[in-house]
């Protein structure tokens, strides 16, 4: 790959030139300068990567060159040159002649940059006449198909709300390919899709501007990602570039300390388990042996949770009065043994998430059992369901939505202590200090609201705020899935933490095999509900026996890229 | 040669004397605001809130105490030899038909419109919220119920069912403000039903409410701890708004003879009462009409400037 980057003699000026830029926003509270001294370049067919936390600065700079800034952006500073023309303080008129034709985009969330009442290939139209291209209905379908979607001729007539995440993805990348433009931006084009879809998405629109000769200006957050698929990386930390070169060579030697920082974080880039209590040298069993409570036998551990052929069937409707069945779970069985780490993993739609609801009590299963600490809780009466409760704990995938706006920290904290009776004010209010303290939040926020806080410190509420009431077990429904990644190495290393302070078993829902690989002792691979393969997480990432669990590891961004092993 | 030696090099920023601050620290040093807290500084930066906020302030200290001003007392004789005579001192704007001092009726007719209103408002608030709130909350054959219910009434015009449920003999024969308050709160009720159980229905299912439910809180509990606050703001904005549309209403009323009974000062019995006089003596009715604008603008612009402060698409993150 890095050969690429190593032609300079045959086109050595640059296709996009960012030099120095700066650019502010004027909010309410001032003039806030967003990026800082930015410099990047990108050679005519090269694929160059953006990394960076979300507020870094990485997606204005990016929309800047392509004149996208929203009304209260401007460029304060520097130049952006492409193609040798300054296009920094461009007229409307020029940009508009630029995009599509020499500069596409790929935006970040399908679901959303689609609009839900054209057709698919009305959208396409649109692009392909906006740019005096031919736009018959033959057109249209050859730039579906070439973004790889089958039977475009067929699919060109559906809505976007017919298609899966990955088709409108596609979909948005034939958009931003139509016009054959000379340099593409791709702005997180996958992150809100499965691995496996990830990839087939980025192997596609690798090969496809390999043949345009499109030049790639890719944006991303993982930078195992970016790594694999651009030749250059950037890092852009708080509004400034912190470093950039050659992919390889950052990912092998990282110089800045936030790279370092980055380098270490990457779930993609982890191959081992989070080092804990297991490093220290105690075993699962030793961790037994320190509980009076627990007798069992050494190697075997006690399951603290049991799911027998569980089976949800939910009923859709299908015309008048008319049910068709859908069994979201299909005869699902497996066990978390206490004290470790079961995860749950699978596509969206394997209906991991209806286990975990139904494993909460959320949710009533239509066959099958789910036994707790030796009791079927799907048969527990009002006052044992309460006492459940307080046992098993959630904690959900997106901090911005699980808690609520109107309660601060503290009564979000002190909520589950008081509806379940425990203690005074004065011990509740102890107590919720020294959860904060457990999850690295200073006493100060208890006064917040969730919409003071970032993700991460939401998740970290919510951490607090499940591990309020002791419980046994903790059921994490993606629950970094939705961070950065130096959040989430942040928020699994307390957790992992957490399990060897206070024994927790954890069943641990994702999507993302890299995370197991840092969090899991147990692995349950789930496919179209059904379980496909069971094992402990080493020997399903050593010797995976079904195609299904091999696609998904093989998916994982950065997996291929062959590294010193203090790297990670 | 040299701008592709630039393009390749490894660059790296110099590191901050400071160091890189730890992952995601908390900024200190802002003072906690809540949805509230965030939305009252918003309001009192707004002309629109404070001039409107003013106005209603005035129009219930007015309501509360016509004494402070007006000389005229609530029962002033009228003498019909100043029927339809202009200003005069102590009676700036003039007299009506029968005599009396504009002025002091329109001082006076505010405690009967106000109090409609406001008493009309609240029975509206409580009791669509909690039917439109119990419809959205648990869906299923009481949200059939109540919402088609609500559609039979929302169908009927107010103004036209009002008239008609007026005109009952029970309605006829008392006819006071309660009476008048009953039937706009019959004909009220599914808007503000309405627009809670949208509400409620967009935040039933949200994270935070399903974690309350596997903290242990009961599904009635979650409603009223969680999803309730939640939905509140666009209930508040309708009500404020539909505050005004109530005085109104009650003013149509009275002006059609079938609302307030004209021994009770209200603006909608003067403006009936001057009808009659229009050409005459247009100031008769241009006053009292005035202050119903003044008031209903008032309350409506209240709204606006509530609604606005209250939009999560304004609050920043």
């Amino acid at each position: 790959m890095t050969s690429n980057a190593l032609q300079p003699d045959t086109d050595p000026a640059p296709l996009l030139d960012i030099r120095s830029l700066a650019i502010s926003f004027e909010t309410s509270n001032g003039t806030v300068d967003a990026v800082q001294d930015a410099n990047l370049s990108v050679l005519p067919g090269e694929t160059v990567a953006i990394v960076g936390e979300s507020g870094s600065g990485k997606s204005t700079t990016a929309l800047a060159a392509i004149g996208l800034l929203p009304g209260n952006g401007h460029v304060s500073g520097g130049q952006i040159i492409f193609d040798g023309e300054d296009i920094t303080h461009a007229g409307p008129k020029r940009i508009v002649e630029l995009r599509g034709n020499s500069i596409g985009m790929v935006p970040q969330d399908p679901m959303s940059n689609l609009n839900p009442v054209w057709k698919i290939g009305f959208q396409v139209r649109e692009t392909l006449k906006a740019n005096g291209r031919p736009s018959s209905d033959e057109d249209v379908a050859r730039v579906l198909s070439q973004a790889g979607l089958p039977d475009a001729g067929s699919r060109a007539k559906q809505y976007p709300h017919e298609f899966s995440g990955g088709m409108r993805q596609r979909a948005l990348i034939a958009i931003g390919l139509s016009c054959s433009p000379r340099l593409l931006i791709a702005d997180e084009p996958t992150s809100a899709l499965d691995v496996t879809v990830q990839r087939q998405i980025l192997d596609h629109l690798a090969s496809l501007t390999r043949e345009m000769g499109t030049a790639v200006l890719l944006i991303t957050h993982d930078l195992g990602l970016a790594a694999e698929r651009a030749q250059r990386v950037v890092v852009m930390y708080k509004g400034r570039v912190v470093e950039s070169g050659p992919a390889l060579e950052i990912l092998r030697n990282p110089q800045h300390p936030y790279t370092r920082r980055l380098v270490d974080s990457a779930p993609s880039l982890a191959s081992k388990r989070i080092d804990t209590a297991k490093a220290r040298g105690l075993s699962a069993p030793d961790l037994l042996a320190a509980d009076p409570g627990q007798q069992s036998g050494k190697a075997t551990a006690a399951d603290v949770i049991e799911v027998r052929n569980l089976t949800k069937v939910f009923k859709l409707r299908s015309g008048l009065g008319r049910h068709a069945d859908f069994r979201a779970v299909d005869d699902v069985s497996f066990s978390v043994k206490k004290g470790t780490t079961t995860a749950v993993v699978g596509e969206s739609g394997s209906g991991k998430s209806t286990v975990a609801r139904m494993v909460l009590n959320l949710e009533t299963p239509t066959s099958g059992s789910i036994l707790f600490d030796g009791v079927d809780i799907t048969t527990l009466d009002k006052k044992k369901l309460f006492e459940f409760r307080r046992r098993v704990q959630p904690i959900f995938q997106d901090p911005y939505g699980s808690l609520d706006p109107m309660y601060n920290i503290f009564h979000t904290i002190e909520e589950p202590l008081r509806v379940h009776g425990i203690g005074n004010k004065e011990s509740r209010s102890r107590k919720v200090r020294e959860l904060l303290d457990q999850v690295a939040l200073p006493s100060s926020v208890m006064r917040r609201f969730p919409n003071e806080l970032s993700g991460g410190q939401r998740q970290r509420v919510a951490v607090a705020r499940a591990l309020a009431l002791d419980p046994e077990v903790v059921i994490c429904d993606e629950a970094v899935s939705a961070l950065d990644v130096l959040v989430q190495a942040q928020i699994l290393n307390l957790l992992a933490e957490l399990q060897a302070d206070l024994g927790l078993s954890y069943l641990f829902i994702t999507h993302d095999l890299a995370v197991v690989r840092q969090i899991a002792d147990d692995v349950c691979v789930m496919q179209k509900g059904k379980v496909v393969e069971t094992g402990t997480t080493d020997e399903v990432f050593n010797s995976p026996k079904q195609d299904y669990t091999r696609a998904l590891l093989a998916a994982i961004p950065g997996a291929g890229l062959d590294l010193p092993p203090e790297a990670a | 040669m040299s701008k592709n030696q630039r393009t390749q090099e490894h660059f790296v920023a110099p590191v901050d004397s400071a160091g890189l601050p730890e992952t995601d620290a908390v900024q200190d040093g802002r003072e906690p605001l809540s949805m509230w807290g965030e939305a009252w500084r918003n309001l009192r930066r707004r002309p629109l809130f404070i001039i409107s906020a003013l106005l209603i302030l005035l129009i219930v200290a007015v309501a509360a105490f016509p004494q402070l001003f007006t000389h005229t007392p609530a029962d002033g004789a009228c003498y019909l030899a100043d029927s339809n005579a202009g200003p005069a001192p102590g009676h700036p704007l003039g007299f009506t038909l029968q005599g009396c001092d504009v002025y002091a009726r329109l001082i006076y007719g505010t405690r009967a419109s106000l109090l409609v209103g406001v008493i009309t408002t609240v029975c509206v608030v409580v009791l669509g919220g909690s039917l439109g709130a119990l419809a959205g909350y648990y869906g299923g054959w009481l949200d059939a119920v109540i919402a088609r219910l609500g559609d039979i009434f929302f169908a009927l015009p107010l103004i036209l069912g009002a008239i008609i449920v007026m005109q009952l003999p029970m309605f006829r024969e008392n006819r006071n403000i309660w009476t008048v308050v009953l039937t706009l709160v019959v004909f009220g009720w599914p808007q503000i039903a309405r627009i809670t159980r949208g509400a409620v229905i967009s935040v039933r299912n949200a994270d935070f409410v399903v974690a309350s439910r596997a903290l242990g809180v009961s599904k009635f509990q979650a409603l009223v701890k969680h999803v309730l606050p939640n939905a509140l703001a666009p209930v508040i904005v309708t009500a404020t708004i539909s505050l005004g549309t109530f005085i109104v209403a009650e003013a149509t009323l009275s002006f059609l003879g079938i609302g307030l009974p004209p021994d009770i000062m209200s603006w909608g019995n003067d403006i009936s009462a001057a009808q009659t006089s229009l050409r005459a003596n247009p100031a008769a009715l241009l006053w009292p009409a005035g202050a119903l604008s003044v008031t209903v603008l008032s309350f409506i612009m209240l709204g606006d400037a509530v609604r606005d402060a209250l939009d999560p698409k304004a609050r920043k993150l």
